[in-house]
């Protein structure tokens, strides 16, 4: 591929309501996501930034597409490396889809995160993330606990 | 089946494994492009390819025409904090450096 892209995927035992508020509740989003958390209304065109627990600002960007409870794109950019940052910016993309067919409703979370550039840092350096944060997420919304904690992020 | 015994039936197989780590060493290849190296005709690679996906080990993405498989680490996340992390990591260090040390073979 001519760009550098990711793709994660997690079946998730709960409502695209839920998940979505996962995905956009920052006290929930400190649980899951290592103590970070983002902030935004998201809403489209609005700002986005992913926050360290010590208040540093780990990325920035801007909604560039919301449909609650379906679909959400990030324009991400980094902020605390400079290597990373001169990257400039990359799409992360999360897609909520029902699976038909199951007694209990199934999310299926799809999160693509790509930048427009070969071998990107950037996207190797989220993709060490990701799985963590899904896995939490996961055990989060269907036991209301998780297995990695904050301590465990190196 | 469920998720995790499809999970551990997927990876079961060295054809498999082999196909993951060629999605590793090269993310989002399509179907010719796995088939190119491999020793396998295009119709049981296809078939392998299946149980990735339905066991969520392997994802699609479509790039016009062409459909992509990514590797999706997430599955694998869950079997190690399942099955790894939650015991203890030292003694298992110890026990893996004996090992190596032991058999003088980088396992």
């Amino acid at each position: 591929m001519s760009k550098s892209t990711f793709a994660y995927v997690t079946f998730i035992h709960a409502t695209p309501e839920q998940v979505w508020s996962a995905l956009t509740t920052p006290e929930f989003m400190r649980q899951y996501w290592f103590d970070m958390h983002c902030e935004s209304d998201w809403k489209k065109g609005s700002s986005w930034k992913l926050v360290f627990p010590d208040g540093r600002i780990a990325d920035m960007g801007e909604i560039v597409e919301s449909d609650p409870p379906r679909r959400l794109t990030i324009k991400w950019r980094n902020q605390w490396k400079e290597e990373l940052k001169a990257e400039g910016y990359s799409l992360c993309t999360f897609t909520l889809e029902v699976v038909p067919d199951n007694a209990k409703p199934v999310v299926k979370l799809t999160v693509v995160h790509s930048i427009e550039s070969e071998g990107s840092k950037l996207i190797e350096a989220v993709s060490g993330g990701w799985p963590r944060i899904l896995s939490n997420l996961k055990s989060l919304l269907e036991t209301g606990e998780i297995i990695m904690p904050a301590s465990g992020h190196n | 089946m469920n998720k995790s015994d499809l999970l551990f039936k997927a990876l079961a197989d060295p054809s498999r494994r082999k196909l993951l780590d060629r999605l590793y060493a090269n993310d989002g290849q399509t179907l010719s492009e796995l088939c190119e190296h491999l020793d396998m005709t295009r119709q049981s690679v296809t078939q392998h390819l299946d149980l990735l996906e339905a066991s969520n080990l392997v994802t699609t993405l479509r790039r016009g025409r062409e459909k992509l498989h990514m590797l999706n680490p997430v599955p694998l996340q869950d079997v190690y904090e399942r099955w790894l992390a939650k015991f203890e990591k030292p003694r298992l260090k110890a026990l893996h450096d004996l090992k190596r040390r032991l058999e003088g073979a980088d396992t």
